[in-house]
C-alpha cells in the first residue's frame, strides 16, 4: 500500500519541521524528492540522511521568478514532478487593528500566491501524464479562524478554496487536489508558545497532546498515492479532535 | 499541406488521439474531435509551445477548427 516507487515529488518548506518530515515518509515510500526552502543547511542535511533520490533546490517563495522557476527547475533534476506538496508556510501574527499591509501582504504571497503559481506550473506536467498529485498543506485555523493571525488564516482558508477549484479542472485527467489541515504541531512554530498559551491549546485538544509531523506526513503519504485516487477536494483534518469538521 | 498544418495536425492528432484522416480544415475540436474545455486549453497551450508564440485567451477562443489553428498560427508565427 501507498508505494510511491518510481513517483517524484517536490517538497516546499523542506527545511522546517514537518516539511522534512513529509520529505523522508514520501522518500520511504520509495519517491524520488526535490526539497525546497530557503535554507540550504538543513536541507543538504536532509539530502545527506536520505542517501540517493534526493535533490535540493533553494527557493524563496516571496521571489515571483524563483517560484515561477521551481517547477521547471525540479522537473529537470527528477525528470517530472507527479506529486507536489506546498507545505511552505510563514507567519506574521498580530491583532487586525495593528496589522500592517506589508504583513498581510507577505504572508498571502508565501501561503498563498506562491502556492497558486506552483499549482499552475505543476499542472501542466500532470495534465500531459496523465496522472498527478497535490497536496496543499493548510491548518485548521483556516476553518475555525483565530485571533492575531486574520492574514495567516485568510491564506490557509484561500488554499483551501483554491484547492477545490483546480480539483474541479483536473479530475478527469487522473489529477487530484486536497488539503491536510493540521492542528498544533510540535514545531518551531508552536515552540514560540509559552507554558500558558499551551496549556490553554490542549485544553481544547481532546487527544490532550500536541501532534507530530509523523502524523502529518502519513496524510500527505496517503493523498500522494495511486490509492487515493478516488479522492479530491477533500481537506483532511489531523487535529486531536480539536475541531471536528 | 503546409508545414505549419502538419506540425498543427500532429499536435491534434497525439493530443486528442483521433485518426490523422478525421483532422479536416472545418473539423470543430470539441464537435467532431471529442475535445473538452481542458483539451482546448492544452492544445493552445502546446500550439504556443510548439511555435513559440503567444495565443491571447479573446483569440484563442476564436480557435474552434483545425483550419482556424492553422490560419492563426500562420498570421503569428
Amino acid at each position: 500500500m501507498f508505494d510511491l516507487t518510481g513517483k517524484t515529488a517536490l517538497v516546499t518548506g523542506a527545511s522546517g519541521g514537518i516539511g522534512a518530515e513529509i520529505a523522508r515518509v514520501l522518500h520511504g515510500a520509495g519517491a524520488m524528492v526535490a526539497l525546497s526552502g530557503t535554507r540550504l543547511e538543513p536541507l543538504e542535511r536532509l539530502v545527506a540522511e536520505l542517501g540517493g533520490r534526493a535533490h535540493v533546490l533553494a527557493c524563496n517563495l516571496s521571489d515571483v521568478a524563483e517560484v515561477e522557476g521551481l517547477v521547471k527547475r525540479a522537473a529537470e533534476a527528477m525528470g517530472s514532478v507527479d506529486v507536489l506538496v506546498n507545505n511552505a508556510g510563514i507567519t506574521r501574527d498580530g491583532l487586525m487593528m495593528r496589522m500592517s499591509d506589508d504583513d498581510w501582504q507577505s504572508v498571502i504571497d508565501v501561503n498563498l500566491t506562491a502556492t497558486f503559481r506552483l499549482c499552475r506550473a505543476a499542472v501542466r506536467g500532470m495534465m500531459k501524464a496523465r496522472w498527478g498529485r497535490i497536496v496543499n498543506i493548510s491548518s485548521v485555523v483556516g476553518t475555525t479562524g483565530n485571533g492575531g493571525q486574520v492574514n495567516y488564516a485568510a491564506s490557509k482558508a484561500g488554499m483551501v478554496g483554491m484547492s477545490k477549484s483546480l480539483a474541479v479542472e483536473v479530475a478527469s485527467r487522473g489529477i487530484t487536489v486536497n488539503c491536510v489541515a493540521p492542528g498544533f504541531i510540535e514545531t518551531a512554530m508552536t515552540e514560540k508558545l509559552n507554558d500558558t498559551q499551551r496549556a490553554a491549546i490542549l485544553g481544547n485538544v481532546p487527544a490532550g497532546r500536541m501532534g507530530t509531523p509523523p502524523e502529518i506526513a502519513a496524510a500527505v503519504l496517503y493523498l500522494a498515492s495511486s490509492e487515493a485516487g478516488y479522492v479530491t477536494g477533500a481537506t483532511l483534518h489531523v487535529n486531536g479532535g480539536m475541531a471536528m469538521i | 499541406m503546409s508545414d505549419i498544418a502538419d506540425r498543427v495536425k500532429k499536435i491534434v492528432v497525439e493530443h486528442l488521439g483521433v485518426e490523422e484522416d478525421k483532422v479536416t480544415e472545418t473539423a470543430s475540436f470539441i464537435d467532431d474531435l471529442g475535445a473538452d474545455s481542458l483539451d482546448t486549453v492544452e492544445l493552445v497551450m502546446a500550439f504556443e509551445e510548439e511555435f513559440g508564440i503567444e495565443i491571447p485567451d479573446d483569440a484563442a477562443e476564436t480557435i474552434q477548427t483545425f483550419g482556424d489553428a492553422v490560419k492563426f498560427i500562420t498570421e503569428a508565427a
